[in-house]
């Protein structure tokens, strides 16, 4: 379980989190939605030790996450960052192990242990055919599922994402989402992902949680937070909700 | 593990060890070289015998070492600032040991008790030194963002050449060698420089060898690096630390040698690939194999005048390290 309790982070004298509460049970999909510029990727970076920050706590099953060194806190909470420039030279192999580094020397000797969990995180994102492929040979989608499966090598019990459909055409997005989603259900992990695209999260998050101006706004199942009346004051538009027509699941459309 | 980079790496110095060492203004025949190294001289080869004893084989080691500490220093470096075009001459690492080296020179220092050691240590003081200082001025709040380091090394750098030049001129006789020195010749003779500087450099390369899992982890960028586990600052601060150790006792015997640094580590992940753990060994086998070519042909282009070594790796280096920028910008293999 991940608690984030009172978390205020600023960006030299700009205040970009004030106060933020948050608890992600395990077997949960907690999706962070919120305008441009709210803190959503902030609270992420934070919430993984790699920001300083001003207030606050973040805990992984209890422990005092920030106050814990790298390597503990990597062996506690793994994270999928958004999409970004790879080294393309390594393989897909070679990055997968490098997320066994909490479990490894630091020379990095992998085991036939860590083979088999790397082996594994990889057929758990259906990438096992991508092995022996240079990381700079894929594309935006199998790049995604490529980080995803270095983070589930952590072994860790909570998985953090910034907009990790960012880039992704449709398909790949529902594709990427389903498992995560099963990540949550199936295997029991807690999942805090930021995710611009209200629909998606409405679809596939069990819980959202509105950020505006680095405050939570509004926390809660996807009914209770995606109302016309939050969803016009975070976005300043009118904007109305219907339900889905395909699946059950509110969908959000903006008016001008 | 897969052996072949090494062997084949380890074969190259081979063959380059065994062309330093034979060619010359005396030639050697590979057979009385065998004969020397093997420890079993007969009478006819004994003028072949201290020439490789006292000569060849000390200048050849210096070079070696010189080499492998230009190639593994460079390699760190590009992984430090995960840039191409890194080297230990980039952010004044060089320039800052050459100018500490020129200082303990000009003030007589190897004259003093602690003789010859004294060039390396104040090398690696000024090497130091310089790197804090560049430091410093590139770092904005709590992060050093590598484009502010590379440009405060360039000026760093460039200040610490100008110093250099300075005393050198300001000065008579004694620097005359220096200035022979600085281009890169191995001016210097006899076993004392090697040995001087290789405990240096067990020290400077042993610690970026362990450093390649480190090393992979900083090419996914701080950020994802310290999420995957490592203390990036002092993993930094250990790498940055040992490859200017490693800079500085090649500097500081073998002088300013450009480009070695840049195109071992190149070479190799373009043959071999990109993972740390086996690319800053073999930059380190590959760097000390290409000095040591470069040094043959320094002996040998004008004979019976030496070429600073360092003249021939720029002669060599200006035009890969061309075709380096042209590669690096389709980043096919960095």
């Amino acid at each position: 379980m991940l608690k984030i309790e009172n978390l205020s982070v600023s960006y030299g004298p700009r205040p970009v989190l004030h106060g933020v509460t948050l608890e992600v049970a395990s077997g949960e999909v907690l999706a962070l939605i919120g305008p441009n510029g709210a803190g959503k990727s902030t609270l992420i970076r934070a919430a993984s030790g790699v920001i300083p920050v001003e207030a606050g706590r973040v805990r992984a099953n209890g422990d005092d996450l920030l106050a814990l060194p790298a390597l503990q806190r990597a062996r506690r909470v793994a994270v999928v960052p958004q999409a970004v420039t790879l080294p393309s030279a390594f393989t897909v192999w070679e990055t997968i192990l490098l997320g066994r580094t909490p479990y490894l020397n630091f020379l990095g000797q992998v085991s036939d242990g860590d083979e088999q969990i790397a082996r594994a995180a990889l057929a758990r994102v259906d990438a096992l055919d991508l092995a022996e492929r240079r990381v700079g040979e894929l594309s935006g989608g199998e790049q995604q599922r490529v980080l995803l499966a270095r983070a589930l090598a952590q072994s860790t019990p909570i998985l953090l994402m910034d907009e990790p459909t960012a880039h992704l055409d449709l398909h790949y997005q529902v594709d990427f989402l389903e498992t995560v989603r099963s990540l949550a259900h199936r295997d029991g992990l807690a999942v805090l992902l930021a995710l611009h695209d209200l629909n998606l999260a409405a679809r596939y998050a069990d819980r959202l949680a509105l950020l505006v101006g680095g405050k939570i706004q509004a926390a809660g199942s996807p009914r209770q937070v995606l109302t016309p009346e939050a969803l016009s004051a975070a976005y300043h538009l009118p904007v109305a909700v219907v339900a889905h027509p395909l699946v059950d699941a509110p969908l959000v459309l903006a008016g001008e | 593990m897969n052996s072949r980079p090494y062997l084949l790496t380890l074969l190259f110095l081979a063959l380059a060890a065994a062309l330093s060492i034979a060619v010359g203004s005396v030639f050697i025949p590979p057979a009385d070289l065998w004969r020397v190294l093997t420890g079993r001289p007969p009478e006819e080869v004994t003028q072949a015998a201290v020439i490789i004893l006292t000569l060849r084989l000390p200048r050849t080691l210096l070079v070696l070492l010189t080499g492998a500490a230009l190639g593994g220093s460079g390699a760190a470096y590009q992984g430090v600032f995960r840039n191409p075009l890194a080297d230990p001459y980039l952010i004044g690492v060089a320039s800052g040991a050459g100018l500490g080296a020129v200082l303990a020179m000009s003030l007589r220092w190897p004259y003093s008790p602690l003789g010859l050691l004294a060039i390396p240590a104040a090398a690696f003081v000024g090497a130091l030194l310089t790197v804090f200082l560049v430091y410093l001025l590139a770092r904005v709040g709590k992060v050093v963002p590598t484009t502010n380091l590379i440009l405060a090394g360039v000026a760093v750098s460039a200040f610490a050449s100008a110093l250099t030049s300075f005393l050198m001129l300001r000065s008579s006789g004694e620097l005359h060698r220096a200035v022979a020195w600085l281009l890169g010749g191995s001016a210097m003779a006899g076993w004392k420089p090697a040995l001087t500087v290789l405990p240096y450099l067990a020290v400077g390369l042993g610690v970026l060898v362990l450093s390649g899992h480190a090393l992979n982890l900083l090419q996914f960028g701080d950020e994802q690096a310290a999420q995957m586990g490592l203390a990036v600052t002092r993993a930094k601060t250990v790498i940055l630390l040992a490859a200017s150790l490693t800079t500085a006792a090649a500097v500081a015997f073998s002088g300013i040698i450009g480009f070695i640094g840049l195109i071992a580590p190149h070479v190799m992940r373009l043959w071999f690939g990109p993972d740390y753990r086996r690319l800053v060994p073999l930059a380190a086998l590959g760097g000390a194999g290409a000095l040591l070519v470069a040094d043959v042909l320094a002996r040998l282009v004008m004979r019976p005048q030496e070429l600073p070594v360092g003249l021939v790796t720029a002669v060599a280096g200006a035009p890969f390290f061309l075709w380096v920028l042209r590669r690096a910008k389709n980043q096919g293999y960095w």
